[in-house]
């Protein structure tokens, strides 16, 4: 399976998710340049934390004037899956690809560590390999990370059950709903500001964020399968 | 002002102009004698600049000249950006701590985050890839509203450069004392890994060469700040000082994926950062040190400004920009390099063979000045250096214990002290994790990180209690190294060698140069005992307020070597059940201690007696102990003394406290800060193999699955209360010091 990871001016945790798919999965991955217009040779797309642009005007927004946004409105569309990961999500979120919007954290300062998060949704082609209900350990590290949703978009995501993850205990950002990852309509593009990519090893940050992974490829080896 | 405002030659030496820019009579005669004519305005600015204390070092060279600087492992010692250290199988680490102190003291964010910004460009342009950063931070004690601001601006301002350019801050530590009111100290430590063969240096060489400037524009933001921050900033004087230069982390983590990119080509002859001093230091001494000459014609420099003089370009210190040398004929290639990260790199000057600094300006030769008279001939200073009075005075005191009559009261009251309570305040704000290496997090002895591709762990710390280097330069110079060590050995790492950051009041004062000399000589005999030789380091003089100086602050930054990653391990229990170990005697060791400070105001008397070969002997049995896996969980003894060690290592785990049992006087058991000593876990079937390798553990008691921590005497029942109750006063301390009205 090929995973294409996103690169922006600014991107760090670019690197992580490579080392996620690539050393830890076992999966080809390639990193893709905000300069590249064509996405449509990769079977996922993979979106990195980090501060493109330095996090200037919004974080994530000026990520929006380079070309390969257009690839990745596309490639989003085709179905094939999309995740972001921290600034990835808020970039997301800018794009439209995914509702809501950021604040600064309620206490107005960065903050990082490790959160407990609950698989609200195990039935998704991100989460298959979770259990319903499942807590699990992630890190996480963004200033704004107050995931933001008006009322009646509330209704639909829970209506949908598009909230696949929520903070178990302490959601001391401010989230609406205590939101820590959701999905479009379509179930093809997740985001979420914790960062699974930093949880693929057991010396470092533990492996709750290996199931995330696996629940990609695995989707896509039964894809491939039934087609061959 | 534009070039023709400037005034003439005649007028700066007749009106004494130079001593508006930090010079005095005598170095502005002996730049006259090294030019052989009368400086012209620009020129007197590239003297005075590279003649600052801050990039020639003219006062602390010899004391600096002392400092082991050799070892097996040193690939590069002190003299280029940053130090560099053999770590195996082709790899080196390559690290470096700098201070931003002045410009801490006035614009707490900017000034902190560019300190982090120049000290990676330091590693970076050796070549390696910066792979963690740390921290040393002194404030005030919280209790006034000035020294709250600049705490909370200076860590927010880490925080942001850090945390954008997506390097981890793993390590650290944060002490106040009034002294530093005002006058914080913002020291940060960056450390990198490379590929022997991928190693630079800031040379200039190949006649014909090409002199490259590339990142960002030059303004006219931190003229003369080398100046700057070699003297003192008293407080009425801030609103005159020069604007001050920010850092762009956006920026620089561009222009860093570039430099890397650069170091593997061959079209590269040498590199350095434009740190203090700008243009004029790195031009200086990429050619000096090559024994080159650079020309550069200054209508290239990319200028944010319109109209800037010479002078100015030459003296700011715009942040991010790097000058590069590479083989003639190859500029194209770099240029498009740069442009690949949307950074500008274009041709400015070339090497020549006449060992010059030539800077052209608008069709004329605007200074033309020995490069090796900038960067090599500064004068030296051979400081006055008089033994305080308060010196003799401490010593002739006896060693006493301060008055206690609750212990239980005093222990909470310490564990709510700014510099013993829980930091989380501050580290929760770096991303800790970012470069997914990350093995012990802030918190602990030591930030380890693992070697990307090994099985290796870097361990990394910085110390100094400037308490005890206040009463005695030469003991607390030794303590803070052995401390830093310490700190290594219990993460389970070999220390192998330091950087450090010299942070003093005025050099002018005798008694501050005799802390200095004093502090240095600890620190060489300490280096020398525990193997450690000095790979880079930086001096900050003139830390005062309004004449007043801060506690003399040697900071040590030590690197460690984790052989094995199933060596390391931290600093919290682990099991019930464990047999807790305490290495070394209490002695009545209070002068500095954080008890005198909290019960009577202020310190005196003595600090703690250190014997270094007792210091190496322990940290090499205990850490022999670790690399056999005989230890679950090690502290060192350091501010409050062995009751807080106990519950440091009770906070950490869930679940778990103590039952120990101690012998001596309560005040001194619990509480002194007597040096080289330890507070270790061991199971219960290890024991054995444990005592017959450390041979000075005691055992004191055990590790139980009770939230209790109950401290024994020999007849009586010292300390008791369960862990959530001391834990309380530990957590949090920090932000309700902030927030005193909350």
């Amino acid at each position: 399976m090929k995973f294409a990871i996103l690169t922006f001016p600014g991107s760090g945790s670019d690197v992580d998710l490579y080392h996620a798919i690539h050393e830890v999965l076992g999966q080809e991955a390639e990193y893709v340049r905000h300069t590249e217009s064509d996405l449509s040779d990769f079977d996922a797309v993979l979106i990195p934390s980090g501060a493109s642009y330095g996090d200037y005007l919004r974080p994530g927004a000026l990520a929006l004037s380079t070309p390969v946004i257009e690839s990745l409105k596309e490639f989003a569309a085709s179905g094939k899956p999309v995740v972001g990961v921290g600034n990835g999500f808020q970039i997301l979120t800018e794009a439209g690809l995914l509702p809501g919007a950021f604040l600064r954290n309620k206490g107005l300062k960065f903050r990082s560590g490790n959160t407990k998060l609950t698989v609200q949704n195990a039935e998704t082609i991100f989460t298959s390999e979770y259990e319903q209900g499942q807590e699990i350990s992630i890190p996480f590290a963004h200033e704004y990370g107050n995931y933001f949703v008006d009322e009646q978009t509330i209704t639909e995501l829970k209506n949908d059950q598009r909230i696949v993850f929520t903070y178990a205990n302490d959601n001391v950002d401010g989230s609406t709903e205590a939101i820590a990852g959701v999905l479009n309509e379509q179930g093809n593009v997740l985001g979420m500001m914790p960062l699974p990519d930093r949880a693929v090893e057991e010396i470092i940050g533990g492996t709750d964020g290996l199931p995330l992974f696996n629940s990609i490829v695995k989707r896509w080896s039964e894809q491939n399968v039934s087609q061959a | 002002m534009s070039a023709k405002h400037e005034p003439t030659a005649k007028q700066i030496k007749e009106e004494k102009l130079y001593r508006q820019m930090g010079m005095t009579d005598e170095e502005f005669q002996l730049a006259e004698e090294k030019l052989g004519r009368l400086p012209n305005y620009t020129e007197t600015g590239l003297f005075s600049a590279l003649w600052s204390e801050h990039c020639s070092y003219k006062s602390s060279k010899p004391v600096l000249r002392k400092f082991p600087t050799e070892g097996t492992r040193v690939l590069q010692g002190p003299g280029e950006g940053a130090g560099i250290v053999d770590i195996g199988d082709n790899q080196a680490v390559v690290f470096k701590m700098e201070s931003h102190n002045s410009p801490s003291a006035i614009e707490p964010f900017i000034g902190a985050a560019t300190g982090a910004g120049g000290v990676l460009r330091d590693v970076f342009s050796m070549g390696a890839r910066p792979v963690a950063l740390v921290n040393s931070l002194r404030f005030g004690d919280l209790s006034e509203a000035r020294d709250r601001y600049l705490f909370e601006e200076a860590v927010a301002g880490i925080a942001s450069y850090g945390n954008k350019i997506g390097i981890p801050t793993i390590a650290g530590e944060v002490q106040f004392d009034q002294c530093y009111s005002k006058r914080p100290l913002v020291n940060a430590m960056a450390v990198g890994l490379l590929n022997h063969e991928d190693i630079q240096k800031g040379v200039a060489s190949g006649v014909g060469n090409t002199v490259m400037y590339a990142g960002a524009k030059t303004g006219r933001d931190g003229i003369h700040g080398a100046t700057m921050s070699s003297s003192e900033v008293s407080v009425e004087e801030e609103a005159e000082l020069p604007v001050m230069q920010a850092g762009d982390p956006f920026l620089e983590k561009l222009v860093m994926e570039a430099c890397l990119e650069l170091v593997k080509s061959d079209a590269l002859i040498g590199i350095q950062d434009m740190g203090a001093a700008g243009l004029t230091s790195s031009a200086a001494e990429m050619a000096s040190k090559a024994g080159y000459g650079v020309e550069l014609n200054l209508d290239f420099v990319p200028q944010r400004e319109k109209g800037m003089t010479a002078y100015e370009m030459m003296l700011s210190e715009s942040q991010e920009r790097m000058l590069i040398v590479v083989k003639n004929g190859r500029e194209q290639e770099i240029t498009d390099l740069f442009a690949k990260y949307d950074i500008e790199a274009v041709a400015i000057g070339k090497v020549t063979d006449d060992k010059m600094l030539r800077l052209l300006h608008k069709g004329e030769v605007v200074a033309e000045v020995s490069a090796d008279a900038l960067a090599e001939d500064a004068p030296v200073y051979h400081k006055k250096s008089e033994e305080p009075a308060y010196y003799k005075e401490f010593q002739s005191m006896e060693n006493a214990e301060p008055v206690v009559d609750d212990l239980k009261g005093t222990l909470k009251e310490l564990l709510k002290r700014p510099t013993i309570a829980s930091k989380e305040w501050v580290y929760k704000q770096f991303d800790t994790h970012a470069l997914r290496n990350t093995v012990v997090a802030p918190g602990s002895s030591a930030g380890v990180i693992r070697v990307e591709g090994t099985n290796k762990g870097l361990a990394m710390t910085s110390d100094c209690n400037s308490r005890y280097v206040y009463l005695d330069p030469e003991i607390g110079g030794k303590i803070a190294v052995a401390e830093a060590a310490r700190n290594l050995v219990c993460s389970g790492a070999e220390p192998i060698a330091i950087t450090d950051c010299l942070n003093f009041g005025s050099a002018d004062k005798p008694e501050v140069f005799w802390q200095f000399e004093k502090s240095a000589e600890g620190i060489s005999a300490a280096c020398l005992s525990l193997n450690t030789p000095v790979i880079s380091g930086n001096v900050s003089l003139s830390n005062e307020v309004n004449g007043v100086p801060v506690y003399p602050t040697p900071t040590i930054g030590m690197v460690g070597i984790a052989h094995d990653l199933s060596h390391v391990i931290t600093t919290e229990f682990k099991n019930a059940g464990d047999i807790i170990y305490l290495i070394g005697e209490a002695g009545m060791d209070f002068g500095g201690s954080e008890l005198q400070q909290m019960t009577e105001g202020k310190i005196s008397g003595k600090a703690p007696a250190i014997d270094l070969e007792v210091e190496a002997q322990r940290q090499k049995e205990l850490l022999a102990a670790i690399q056999e896996g005989l230890v679950q969980s090690a502290t060192d003894l350091s501010e409050g003394g062995f009751a807080i060690a106990l519950c440091e290592k009770a906070f950490g785990a869930e679940g778990l406290g103590a039952g120990v049992t101690i012998n001596g006087s309560a005040v001194t058991a619990l509480f002194s800060e007597t040096q080289s000593r330890f507070l270790v876990t061991v199971k219960e079937e290890q024991a054995a193999a444990f005592e017959a390798a450390v041979k000075d553990a005691v055992k004191i008691g055990i590790v139980t699955d009770q939230n209790e921590i109950v401290i024994k005497g020999e007849n009586e029942t010292l300390i008791e209360g369960s862990v959530d109750e001391f834990r309380s006063e530990w957590t949090g301390a920090i932000q309700r010091l902030l927030n005193p009205r909350a």
